[in-house]
């Protein structure tokens, strides 16, 4: 059983849902990153979702798009990715799963990538161009390598093939909330609650959902109807409120970290 | 920490798997839209919905007759089908006596090949009963030619563009506002044509129920690939029989330029099975393939996924895309065609990549000896036959693809003649 399977299992005891924030790696820096691993942590995050920045990243909204640029100005690239989290595990145990566009996963190797992935402590993959049918050789790779490949599914998913992909998904079932990119919105469909509903009835594997959550009211509101709530851009944009442009490059200010923490504490709150 | 920007290059190798899978193409991919190791469906799970249901019922219209009728009755009256087959004898003559075949896709509405595509997938969207249609544009070409099919069929349509490109191609984005469409200035990334494609695919995933993504290249996921080459292919099978007219047999050479490459799939695909026909694709190599500003991505990229399908890219070590320039703003993609990767996989097609000085040159020779101002995109086409007569034995017979006119680069051209002085 790998860390994400033991959270879930233990939170479903409590009957409590998991909150799994999301950060882009090196955005604005990686000390700020690790930094914001463990304080997320401490302030009651279960799962931690982390961006390997892409220069084209198709699936996200400009807050999430905006992180990627940062990052990339600094180079970050997945051999840092592990080092942060190989670094953040000597503090930390909390399931880390990393969110990748699938070529820099591919030119990485995707063996080397599992294998190194593993090593770093990284328990899950969440590889949003990767549909299942594409997804046979990363799906080996990761097994061998006990990561668990996250699979998502969309509202107009239609059910055998949510049932084909939730068979195949690994750690939890990623449910996208709306049809549409990432990225914050001020309300949340009216349908979601029971899209949800319909869908863990397909499956006994814990689901989460994600794209578009961002305050603490939606997040106390789908509490009960999932097993995990994924907020993202909310908190990628306190991060970009708290860097700042330096003759150095991108600098974040001293608040940032325990901005970030209030914030995911309000969050974890609210799930309770 | 290593540097993508100073990387030096490898010689990329196939995984394993793939030198396995790597097939002689003949007709095109297996069910999930693989040509051997590239081509695929590598999107967001809410587009797979919406991908096979397009592939459903494109494969319904290719059977259908009164589908395939309406299209070529509009290819016909409105297009201008056929284009003509014009033998460049002044061309040829200059290049040492080969025979040049120019397919005259210059002379369609709109003045490039793109047409062929817009026409095809907007009638198919129609069908589909989609109402709006949207489409990414770099030189605003094939923007054009979608907001030109919209207006036709009274479909909305949005048009994404690159930010850099609108300020370059303005008087092509007037042109598609004028056919009624919205254009949308792209601000992420790099702001040119790569990054219209992914504010493109955003829209489609955010309004997939009523909105059709007329993608311009043999690019993209399944079926996009297929479909793009399919009403491309007119070009090639209305040479195929014009040349026969004329000659009695096959060419002995096909040259067609390469960005994402529709119009070289176009021309190439009803002469793949014939042995006997030679066949070079030509890249941009902008400023020198071994600079950072081309777009030769079969000659210099590797294998890696973007805007949903496996095929070459300009990427760095770590999978990052990178930009891609070519003075043809139309061929300035980082990316390929996968069926282009396969066939220089399987040997069947070969690639090369010809510079901005010499596409210029190429440019200037078609306007010289013919009369005949190209794209510089299809300048790129010429500027390769040159190269190659110098070795083609007498009385050769080479078809080029001239895939556009020269209209929208006459500027261009002006400002750099002007910048040297004249010539």
């Amino acid at each position: 059983m790998n860390r994400i399977d033991r959270t879930f299992s233990k939170l479903r005891k409590k009957q409590e849902s998991a909150l799994i924030p999301f950060i882009t790696t090196g955005d604005p820096d990686l000390v700020t990153t690790e930094a914001l691993i463990l304080e997320m942590d401490r302030q009651g995050a279960d799962i931690i979702e982390l961006g390997l920045p892409f220069s084209d990243p198709l699936a996200d909204g400009p807050t999430i798009q905006a992180a990627s640029q940062r990052a990339l100005r600094n180079h970050v690239n997945a051999l840092d990715l592990f080092h942060v989290i190989s670094s953040a595990r000597h503090k930390t145990d909390i399931p880390i799963v990393l969110m990748g566009y699938y070529n820099p996963v591919l030119q990485y190797g995707l063996d080397r990538f599992a294998e190194d992935a593993a090593a770093a402590g990284i328990d899950g993959t969440i590889i949003p161009d990767l549909p299942l049918e594409e997804a046979g050789s990363w799906m080996k790779a990761a097994r061998r390598c006990g990561v668990a490949n996250i699979f998502l599914v969309a509202p107009n998913t239609p059910e055998g093939r949510i049932r084909k992909i939730a068979r195949a998904t690994a750690g939890f079932l990623y449910y996208v909330s709306v049809t549409g990119i990432t990225g914050a919105r001020q309300e949340i469909p009216p349908e979601l609650s029971e899209g949800l509903q319909s869908v863990r009835k397909m499956t006994k594997k814990p689901v989460a959902v994600g794209f578009g959550i961002s305050r603490k009211e939606q997040v106390s509101m789908l509490s009960g109807a999932a097993d995990g709530i994924i907020v993202g851009s909310a908190i990628v944009k306190i991060i970009e409120a708290g860097t700042e442009e330096t003759e150095n490059g991108l600098k974040a200010s001293p608040e940032l970290v325990d901005r970030v923490g209030r914030f995911v504490r309000e969050l974890k709150d609210a799930t309770l | 920490m290593p540097n993508p920007d100073t990387e030096t290059k490898t010689a990329f190798r196939l995984p394993p798997v793939a030198e396995k899978c790597v097939v002689r193409t003949k007709s095109g991919p297996d069910r999930k839209g693989h040509f051997g190791y590239f081509g695929g469906k590598f999107v967001p799970e809410i587009l797979m919905p919406a991908i096979t249901e397009l592939e459903a019922e494109y494969r319904k219209a290719r059977k259908d007759r009164s589908f395939k009728e309406e299209l070529r009755e509009i290819l016909r009256s409105y297009v201008g089908r056929p284009t003509s087959l014009y033998e460049a004898r002044r061309l040829g003559e200059r290049l040492g006596g080969i025979r040049v075949f120019l397919k005259r896709e210059d002379l369609t509405h709109t003045g490039a090949h793109k047409i062929n595509n817009t026409i095809g997938q907007v009638l198919l969207a129609k069908r589909m009963g989609k109402t709006r249609i949207i489409a990414e544009t770099g030189a605003g070409q094939h923007g054009v030619a979608t907001a030109t099919a919209a207006a036709l069929m009274d479909l909305e349509c949005e048009i994404y563009m690159g930010r850099k490109d609108t300020v370059r191609q303005s008087m092509n984005v007037f042109r598609m506002e004028l056919a009624g469409a919205k254009v949308i200035p792209v601000d992420s990334g790099t702001r040119t044509l790569k990054d219209a494609i992914n504010e493109a695919i955003r829209d489609w995933v955010t309004n997939v129920h009523n909105t059709h993504y007329v993608i311009g290249s043999v690019v993209g996921p399944h079926p996009y690939p297929v479909m793009v080459r399919d009403f491309q292919s007119v070009i090639g099978k209305e040479a195929r029989s014009q040349l026969k007219k004329i000659t009695g047999g096959l060419p002995d050479l096909i040259i067609a330029c390469v960005g994402g490459g529709s119009n070289a799939m176009g021309i190439f695909y009803p002469f793949v099975r014939d042995q006997g026909v030679g066949m070079v694709g030509v890249e941009a190599a902008g400023e020198g393939v071994d600079t950072d500003h081309h777009s030769a991505t079969l000659s210099v990229g590797r294998p890696g996924v973007l805007h949903g399908t496996m095929s070459y890219l300009l990427q760095d070590r770590w999978g990052q895309i990178k930009g891609a320039h070519s003075v043809a703003p139309g061929l300035d993609y980082p990316g390929v065609g996968p069926e282009h990767s396969a066939l220089k996989e399987s040997g069947r097609v070969k690639y090369v990549a010809v510079d901005d000085e010499q596409a210029l040159a190429g440019f200037k020779l078609l306007c010289e000896t013919e009369g005949i101002i190209p794209a510089l995109e299809s300048a790129h086409a010429v500027a390769y036959l040159a190269e190659a007569a110098e070795i083609l034995p007498k009385d050769s017979a080479v078809l080029v693809n001239l895939s556009g006119r020269g209209d929208k680069d006459v500027e261009t051209v002006a400002e750099i003649f002007r910048e040297r002085g004249g010539k």
